[in-house]
């Protein structure tokens, strides 16, 4: 049954989880909408509490409940140990539930795997990935969902030091990452970022287009200085 | 506290609790319930008597709110004092009782009220601390150990269980001190006495805290000096002083002290 909601997750539209320094970046894949369809109702971003959030692929229905659920485990966790969860912990959380629906009567598992992304009360960053089996697992970089495979290649090609040492970078690589498998660029894709000690941000599609200009910008850089150690 | 409006019905019963103790000597009931009323009707650190057992006139249940408990917090962590005295009317049941509750090497609770409440949610307080330390990977806030217990005896609130207990430790946001009872109440603060020799003690523990910087020495003679004015003056309260010392690193058990030695001691330096 879980390999059932694994292929459930293969269909689903990508997203890509960046941990920074300093900064934590998370990006998904936006459908296109249809004509008369209303854009921003369909949000693939949702905070779990001010300090951690998290992306999902999958079967969207299912992953309101575990949204749900964990949203008010957040709120549960901060009444009876007066502290706010580590990204671990609503992580663990998470997977120990889904893992309980692999193993009852009559009840199938969730078809979503999430990138949890937050910083701890000390400040460090944290990425987890969850699947609907219940493990879970911390990652410097990982993407799930349609062309995940693509995009961990290219992270794990290109997520270097350098490459994180700065928010922007971060959240440029996250960006390139994305370009990789999405069709039309900018639009298609949503970004949200938290920062140590600040809540979500969601970038405009403004700040989005500027970025992927200078990617492309870059890249043509590149490919010129490529050219020119080619014919010297 | 509204709450405690409604409550006051309540408490009104304790009073029959007299009729109930009639084995022992009649005169003593008024001293006892006179342990009630500390602070004016609201939250009341002496323990208030549960009329829970209607076991008649052989009560065989020691209550320790004859007794006097304190803990404080200062620059170095927090002072745990306590007497060893139990009674039962006019009875001393035993001067040797342990009062402080070791619940894990960095965790302290003290004991008034019903022992075996006490030291029962106690020792089911420290297995749920263990089990946070192993799920988590690190150790548990006294804010939560605290917020665990009082919980746990939440449900059980009106059912008769008698517990006053002040749970001591250090965390990594410091140190930490919390007085929980079976009312419900759970409070934070950096002083609490508990127990029929309650006031003796804040007294004395009141004028010494005036100079904020106490060394560990200074603290420890502070609270050795209160529990021991509390037992010179409280019928209920003697024994032997029991003194921790909470730190970074953990409790550690710095004194046990038989209360006539220091009536000598102190006397001796009075001269």
């Amino acid at each position: 049954m879980v390999e059932y909601a694994q292929e459930a997750v293969k269909k689903g539209s990508t997203a890509v989880g960046i941990r920074g320094k300093d900064i934590v970046v998370l990006g998904v894949e936006k459908k296109s909408v249809a004509k008369l369809q209303e854009e921003r109702t369909v949000r693939k971003i949702c905070t779990l509490d001010d300090h951690v959030c998290m992306a999902f692929a999958g079967l969207t229905a299912d992953a309101r409940i575990v949204i749900n659920r964990a949203r008010v485990e957040c709120q549960s966790h901060r009444l009876t140990v007066e502290d706010p969860v580590t990204v671990e912990y609503i992580t663990r959380h998470i997977a120990t539930l889904k893992q309980r629906y692999t193993q009852s009567n009559g009840r199938r598992p969730f078809g979503i795997s999430a990138l949890i992304v937050g910083f701890d009360c000390d400040g460090t960053p944290r990425l987890y990935q969850t699947d609907p089996s219940g493990t879970y697992h911390a990652w410097k970089a990982n993407a799930i969902g349609r062309s995940a495979k693509t995009v961990r290649e290219f992270l794990e090609k290109n997520y270097t030091d350098e490459a994180i040492a700065t928010d922007n970078e971060s959240i440029k690589l996250a960006i390139k990452a994305l370009l990789e498998v999405v069709q039309s660029g900018g639009k298609n894709i949503e970004l949200a970022v938290i920062r140590r000690n600040q809540p979500l941000k969601l970038l405009e599609s403004k700040e989005i287009e500027t970025l992927v200009t200078e990617i492309e910008k870059e890249k043509e850089d590149e490919a010129e200085k490529k050219k020119q150690k080619k014919s010297t | 506290m509204a709450l405690a409006s409604v409550l006051q019905s309540e408490s009104v019963d304790f009073s029959n609790y007299g009729r109930q103790r009639h084995g022992f000597a009649s005169g003593l009931y008024e001293a006892e319930l006179g342990l009630e009323s500390v602070g004016g009707d609201r939250l009341s650190f002496a323990l208030s008597t549960s009329c829970s057992n209607e076991d008649g006139p052989d009560r065989k249940i020691e209550f320790l709110h004859g007794t006097t408990t304190l803990a404080f917090k200062f620059q170095h962590g927090v002072i745990v004092a306590v007497d060893s005295r139990a009674t039962a009317g006019s009875y001393i049941a035993s001067q040797t009782v342990k009062k402080v509750i070791e619940i894990n090497p960095y965790l302290l609770g003290t004991m008034a009220g019903g022992a075996a409440d006490c030291s029962f949610w106690e020792r089911l307080l420290a297995r749920q601390c263990r089990v946070y330390e192993l799920r988590n990977k690190e150790r548990i806030s006294v804010a939560a150990a605290s917020k665990l217990l009082a919980n746990m005896v939440y449900q059980y609130k009106g059912m008769g269980l008698s517990m006053g207990t002040m749970v001591c430790g250090w965390d990594k946001t410091g140190p930490g001190l919390y007085y929980v009872d079976s009312e419900g109440n759970r409070v934070c603060g950096d002083l609490f006495a508990v127990g029929s020799g309650s006031m003796y003690a804040y007294g004395i523990v009141d004028s010494g805290l005036k100079q904020k910087d106490l060394t560990v020495e200074e603290a420890c003679d502070l609270g050795r000096r209160a529990i021991y004015q509390a037992t010179y003056r409280d019928a209920y309260s003697g024994g032997q002083v029991n003194l921790y010392h909470v730190h970074s690193e953990g409790w550690t058990r710095v004194s046990q002290s038989d209360v006539l030695m220091l009536h000598q001691q102190y006397q001796a330096e009075k001269a």
